[in-house]
């Protein structure tokens, strides 16, 4: 095991891959000599040079059909949008075109191709550069949607994605890029895409946490075990498609109870079909009706009290447990 | 003639992709060092006709032009120092050595004539009539800011100004301008439009969609370039195939010209001949305006992808200077006259901040406001 922050293992990753697979390629804005504008790609081109490690003009519609084009011909592209707020004026490319690609050809034209970048709120970034669109890709059959939350799940997962021969929304968050973990140190340690984890094992309550909210909803466990004497389950699905309901539903069955945490928007968000799903599998098991936490329903406004103000946070899930508890 | 220092300029071969190890990082410093002579050059040549005709401009259409110059510098130079203290958050993009453009640019306008830039967006703001007290105050997001803390640095905005806001998204503004442009035609209310952008923007397919739009439809509008040569870390040579940006207008049959973006009066004369051929004959103009970032892409870019001697070497052409050197050798102002002028920025910039402190966070009723009509 070694110690890596989110940044150094999606790295590694990276590296890895490129090793592995002389197909794999990294293209996006600022990844090559500036190393990353958060310094995820730090390295790369120094050590695998132009042909592996590629700087585009700020033209992101056009280099993810780019990688599209390269995935249909047999590369295995790895598209980094500087932030996915920006992955939006290529979303035509990726919805209208990476996603239907292999149903539309009957099966002809895979695309393996990864999109990844930051994705939902960093540090006062205001409106235009603080969303979480997590949802808005889960809604489209063809693409896989990706959400780790520690450095371990980051590696791994990164290079199952890479693998796959889909097209794979891999998001990160700019608050996390920091966060340490361990990580094995396997060269061929993955995760396989799809199986959510349980980040804390408890009988009382469940939490459904993705990428920023994970770390709050382990907090916000710890908090409520000391201070209630509550128990709390916390899962990450990391995959949100396809979602693993099982590990969820299992989960429910044994605690009755279901909070749910996410960073988009709530309306027509991940936790309303998790809402949804638990409801169709495992309504009888449960003893509360389920709470959300998610951003509120207007633009990220860029004041620090009304940015606060705005986002789940610790106090939020911990209210939203109580709730569901009845204490 | 100033074409001359566009063509000049792409001389190196393009790159094409090699397995190889990269060469070191190639900052090209000595394509960005012949522009910056032969730019000196030609401003040297219209030196002399252009001190004539500073003598014959309004001496207080003078003032104010350096005044606001001045005050962006100042302004900025201090939004740095207290973005440094925590003060401010988020992305903080100045200004600092462009803004001659702004100021050459938007002060040949009509006051109704109407303004669209991008995330760097401090001086443009003020250039407009914000106060700076509320550009400063929506720095530090509080209630007093010119949209009460809710955009911050980036959305600066102003309806009673026409001040059509800073925007976050590269060239998402360009073809908002363009609508802007398209409603003043329609409305014939005889408004201009002004919308600026940075060179790496014109690689977005928007730039493209709109100049057509613009040309085919005779819209009142005046695209500036604002080619300070880099998008973040990315030189212009290294993600465009060619240097020159002024003559991509040619492919829409639209009027177009280069600018040195360092000599204000260069920048108000072509933004003269353009706003009246908006104005008049309801024409498009794209406008390169070639000048430099002297402070890193935003607060957080180390800017290590260029060297401090190509910094130092546009420094030496920077717009205030050369503006204040012309006004001197004209005998407008002297440097009595230039040292009020900056006292009064500072000024104004101390009020600003202290307006800035006093004020408190927006209420928290303030978030859900605004979301609809
Ligand atoms: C669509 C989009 N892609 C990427 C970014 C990140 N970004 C912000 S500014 C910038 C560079 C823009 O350079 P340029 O257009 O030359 O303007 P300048 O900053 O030099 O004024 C980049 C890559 C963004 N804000 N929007
Ligand atoms: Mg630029």
């Amino acid at each position: 095991m070694a110690l890596l922050t989110i940044r150094d293992a999606l790295n590694q990753a990276l590296r890895e891959e490129i090793i592995r697979d002389e197909n794999v390629f990294i293209m996006g804005e600022e990844v090559a000599e500036y190393d990353g504008a958060y310094k995820v790609t730090r390295g790369l081109w120094k050590e695998f040079g132009d042909k592996r490690v590629v700087d585009t003009p700020i033209t992101e519609l056009g280099f993810a059909a780019l990688g599209v084009g390269a995935a249909m011909a047999g590369l295995r592209p790895v598209i980094e949008f500087m932030t996915f707020n920006f992955s939006i004026l290529a979303s035509d490319q990726i919805i209208n075109h990476a996603a239907k690609m292999l149903y539309m050809s009957g099966g002809e034209f895979k695309v393996p191709i990864v999109f990844r970048g930051p994705n939902g709120s960093a540090f006062q970034v205001s409106s235009q550069h603080s969303q979480a669109l997590e949802a808005f890709y889960a809604n489209f059959p063809g693409l896989k949607v990706v959400m780790p939350s520690t450095a371990a799940d980051a590696k791994g997962l990164l290079k199952s994605a890479i693998r796959d021969d889909n097209p794979v929304i891999f998001m990160e968050q700019e608050r996390m890029y920091g966060m340490k973990g361990e990580v094995p140190e396997d060269d061929d340690f993955t995760i396989p895409l799809g199986v959510a984890d349980i980040k804390r094992e408890g009988k009382d309550c469940t939490i459904v946490a993705r990428s920023m909210t994970v770390p709050m909803a382990l907090e916000a466990a710890e908090k409520i075990q000391q201070e209630f004497d509550v128990s709390v389950e916390v899962i990450d699905p990391r995959t949100i498609k396809p979602l693993d309901i099982d590990t969820i539903v299992s989960s429910i069955k044994k605690t009755n109870r279901l909070v749910i945490a996410e960073e988009s928007h709530s309306f027509a968000s991940v936790g309303a079909e998790i809402t949804y799903q638990v409801m169709d599998h495992a309504f009888d098991h449960l003893d509360a009706p389920i709470k959300r936490i998610s951003t509120v329903e207007a633009p990220m406004p860029y004041a620090r009290n009304l940015e606060a103000a705005a986002l789940p946070s610790v106090d939020k899930i911990i209210a939203a447990v109580k709730e569901v508890c009845y204490i | 003639m100033a074409r001359t220092a566009a063509t000049a300029s792409s001389k190196k071969s393009p790159s094409k992709p090699s397995a190889k190890k990269p060469a070191k990082a190639e900052s090209n410093g000595n394509g960005r060092m012949a522009v910056v002579e032969l730019m000196n050059a030609e401003y040297q040549k219209r030196r002399k006709s252009q001190i004539e005709a500073i003598k014959k401009t309004d001496k207080k259409l003078l003032r104010e032009m350096l005044y606001q110059m001045v005050l962006g510098r100042v302004f900025e130079e201090k939004a740095a120092e207290v973005y440094r203290m925590g003060k401010i958050g988020g992305f903080c993009h100045l200004y600092i050595g462009q803004e001659a453009i702004a100021i050459g640019s938007m002060m040949a306008l009509n006051p109704d004539d109407m303004v669209i830039t991008s995330y760097r967006d401090h001086v443009q703001a003020m250039v407009k009539g914000i106060a700076p007290e509320a550009v400063m105050a929506e720095l530090y997001g509080k209630e007093g800011g010119c949209v009460k803390g809710k955009g911050g640095s980036m959305h600066m905005f102003s309806k009673e100004h026409e001040f059509f806001g800073g925007h976050g998204i590269v060239g998402g503004q360009i073809g908002v301008g363009t609508g802007m442009a398209y409603a003043a035609k329609y409305k014939e209310s005889g408004q201009v439009t002004l919308c600026f952008f940075g060179e790496a923007a014109v690689n977005q397919g928007i730039f493209h969609e709109s100049l057509n739009m613009a040309q085919l439809w005779k819209l009142p509008i005046i695209y500036i370039c604002e080619n300070n040569q880099y998008g973040m870390g990315t030189s212009q040579e290294r993600a465009m195939s060619t240097r020159n940006i002024a003559k991509k207008a040619e492919s829409y049959e639209m009027a177009n010209e280069f600018v040195d973006g360092m000599d204000v009066m260069a920048v108000r004369d072509a933004a003269l001949r353009a706003i009246k051929r908006a104005r008049e004959e309801s024409l498009p103009t794209l406008l390169e305006v070639r000048s430099y970032r002297y402070m890193g892409h935003s607060m957080s870019d180390p800017g290590n992808y260029r060297t401090r001697e190509e910094i130092a070497k546009y420094q030496e052409r920077d717009p205030i200077v050369l503006f204040q050197d012309s006004l001197k050798t004209a005998k407008v102002f002297t440097d009595k006259d230039f040292e009020a002028i900056r006292q009064e920025a500072i000024e104004a910039t101390k009020k600003a901040i202290e307006f800035a402190e006093e004020s408190p966070y927006p209420s928290e009723s303030e978030l859900l406001s605004d979301v609809y009509a």
